[in-house]
């Protein structure tokens, strides 16, 4: 007979408080793993927002701004580009050794019912993946054209949330929030989106070309000529502002190119290093800045969310440790009980250490049980809820969706048993066994 | 095989005296010798045991079985050396609960160097008549039962030395020559030193030998 069959045996004489102890247990490491997959979660569909380009360029200024804004439509633009840096880039004239695949350009300013209204070209959709390597799909409709300067695209959240179909026509809202005016074109949707789980299901995305004109004919009403607003330029520093400081540009300089927010590039990745040197280069130049998505959201993944995570994860485990203290309150309640079974094992033989094993042996089980019933309670949560949280974030997390951190709760149940299940195995080790043989059962 | 020497126990009061329980000049018990130790309760008989067990360690003097002077051992040789050579059979039985009448008795192999030998437990339950109960637990068992359960337990190692602290005292009077026959011819069958400590002399009055043990402890004590 072993010790583990001694320690079990003892508890299954208290299959009560045993199994609300391990219960209580298993909550805590539940809540661990649901921190852990939440972690996950969030990180990757952080992550994924920049995922299937290379670097973004945009107006010289804060870096974590212009990610915020390209990648997620958060914040206001910080400002514009000039188009024909786009052409700069494909045509080798920032750097002739750098072969540019993709520059799509990305335009703001507009809004629709709260989501933002992107300006852009169709080879967004055409050429630029999501999701590791994925290629954007239409659940309904096709991609829009570049012929038809009036045609648009909408993610899946937005179809959700505004009943748009295809076919349906939405007027786009310059600016976002209170004080934004419609504009009087509308955009014929002619595709919807699959669920990407990126901020661009949270977005609408119209003809660049149709993006333009809109904002030629919002500022024919503030009365510029219109050959220069046939060029306007969208979202020029901030959304709202954009057409009045457009107009103030106009009146004072005269006409001024086309311009837009950013542009999404792909490099061919050939030639090692050729993304950080293209960053660097457009950094020294005078006209744009350039960042690398991954990087900037790592930073602001740890800097910001990371410690929201790590706040949420040290919780989880102080209420594992709470969980813990209850194994030693339950076992060390039950020692005046048993001090007179201790007392026996000791009378037949029993070492003091083999007492005082037995007891660390119950208490490691209870944890270990109770650990074992939080990681199945957990996953099977995990499993319940993949299909909402596939749905709403787009990552698709199984109940047998282990993460290596996981296993490190074995050991850490382990000494946290071990510590917690010290105090009623000294009080074993130090039972008095004459005077507890004499005493009455 | 039981030498006892110049043996002096005592304990400390709540207010901080003395109070002598035993002071015995030589004990002795050859080996396989049968005999029965008498005495008022509260004389020092249960300690007197514990000493002879190595659960309580005399003030002063020498516990000697076979060649092994045990007030010599630590502790946990002391552990040892009573798990493989003594058995003791208990009042009250102190079969542990949550165990069934099999595991009981391979608890007791559990604490010595060999391995369990689960055929030898069962050939001893079979052998106190409780071959058809080994998966029971203590409370399914009757009084009678449980308490040859602990005479199994008691002989699990093959000991040299039973000790037995009144075991007929809280089995029912139908049961009582039972249990003390069990005892005896258990011990007798294995070569058994028996110490049996009782204060019924309906049960004393069965043994060859009969020690009083005022007589042979100096501490005048007891009710």
């Amino acid at each position: 007979m072993s010790l583990w069959k001694i320690a079990w045996r003892s508890i299954q004489q208290r299959a009560l408080a045993s199994t609300l102890t391990a219960v209580s247990m298993g909550l805590g490491v539940a809540l661990v793993v649901a921190v852990l997959v939440v972690h996950t979660v969030v990180d990757r569909s952080f992550r994924r927002g920049g995922e299937g380009y290379d670097l973004i360029v945009g107006h010289k200024g804060g870096r974590l701004e212009l990610v915020l804004n390209t990648v997620y439509y958060l914040s206001q633009p910080i400002g514009n580009i000039p188009e024909s840096y786009r052409n700069d880039l494909l045509e080798g004239r920032v750097d002739p050794e750098i072969l540019v695949e993709t520059a799509i350009p990305i335009c703001m300013g507009h809004s629709y019912r709260g989501f933002r209204v992107v300006g852009t070209v169709p080879e967004l959709f055409e050429k630029l993946r999501y999701r590791d390597g994925q290629q954007y799909r239409f659940a309904q409709g096709e991609n829009f054209k570049a012929e038809n300067h009036f045609e648009g695209v909408i993610g899946a959240t937005v179809a959700r949330e505004t009943r748009l179909k295809v076919g349906d026509r939405f007027k786009a809202r310059h600016g976002v929030g209170e004080g934004a005016v419609d504009h009087a074109e509308e955009f014929t949707v002619v595709g919807i989106l699959e669920h990407t789980g990126t901020p661009n299901d949270r977005a609408l995305f119209v003809n660049m070309e149709g993006f333009f004109a809109i904002h030629s004919h919002a500022s024919d009403g503030a009365g510029h000529d219109d050959e220069a607003h046939e060029q306007a330029v969208a979202g020029d520093r901030g959304e709202h502002h954009a057409d009045d400081e457009l107009a103030h540009d106009l009146h004072d300089h005269g006409p001024p190119s086309r311009s837009v927010t950013a542009l999404l590039v792909c490099l061919d990745q050939s030639t090692p290093g050729i993304t950080w040197r293209l960053e660097r280069e457009i950094n020294d130049g005078p006209v744009a800045q350039a960042v690398v998505p991954a990087g900037v959201i790592a930073n602001l993944f740890e800097g910001i969310v990371g410690n929201v995570q790590l706040i949420l994860l040290i919780m989880a485990v102080l209420i594992v440790v709470v969980a813990g203290l209850g194994v030693m309150v339950s076992i060390y309640n039950s020692m005046s009980d048993r001090r007179h079974e201790i007392a026996v094992m000791r009378a037949l033989g029993a070492s003091r250490l083999v007492v005082m094993l037995v007891i660390l042996l119950e208490s490691i089980l209870l944890s270990l049980g109770g650990g074992l019933l939080g990681l199945l309670l957990g996953h099977g949560l995990i499993g319940a809820l993949s299909p909402l949280i596939l749905k709403h974030t787009g990552v698709a997390v199984g109940m047998l969706h282990f993460q290596t951190v996981e296993l490190l709760l074995i050991p850490g149940l382990v000494i946290l048993a071990s510590a917690v299940g010290y105090l009623p195995a000294l009080a074993a080790y130090r039972t008095d066994v004459a005077r507890s043989l004499t005493s009455t059962p | 095989m039981l030498q006892l020497k110049d043996i002096k126990k005592s304990f400390t009061q709540p207010d901080g005296t003395e109070l002598p329980i035993l002071d015995i000049a030589e004990f002795n018990v050859a080996p396989a010798e049968q005999m029965v130790l008498v005495g008022r309760s509260g004389g020092g008989k249960t300690t007197l045991l514990h000493v002879i067990a190595g659960i309580s360690r005399p003030d002063a003097g020498k516990v000697r079985i076979d060649d092994w002077e045990i007030t010599l051992f630590s502790e946990a040789e002391c552990d040892r050396f009573r798990a493989e050579r003594i058995g003791y059979v208990f009042q009250t039985f102190n079969l542990l609960p949550g165990f069934s009448a099999l595991e009981n008795v391979l608890l007791a192999m559990r604490f010595t160097r060999g391995r369990p030998d689960k055929a030898r437990a069962r050939q001893l339950l079979e052998r106190v008549g409780l071959g058809h109960r080994t998966t029971h637990k203590p409370t399914m068992l009757s009084v009678g039962e449980q308490q040859r359960v602990a005479v199994a337990r008691a002989l699990a190692n093959q000991p040299k030395l039973l000790l037995a602290d009144e075991p007929t005292a809280n089995v029912d009077s139908g049961h009582q020559q039972q249990v003390l026959d069990l005892i005896r011819q258990t011990c007798a069958e294995e070569d058994v030193a028996l110490v049996l400590v009782t204060h019924t002399p309906e049960v004393a009055g069965q043994f060859e030998r009969v020690d009083h043990l005022e007589e042979i402890n100096q501490v005048v004590t007891g009710t």
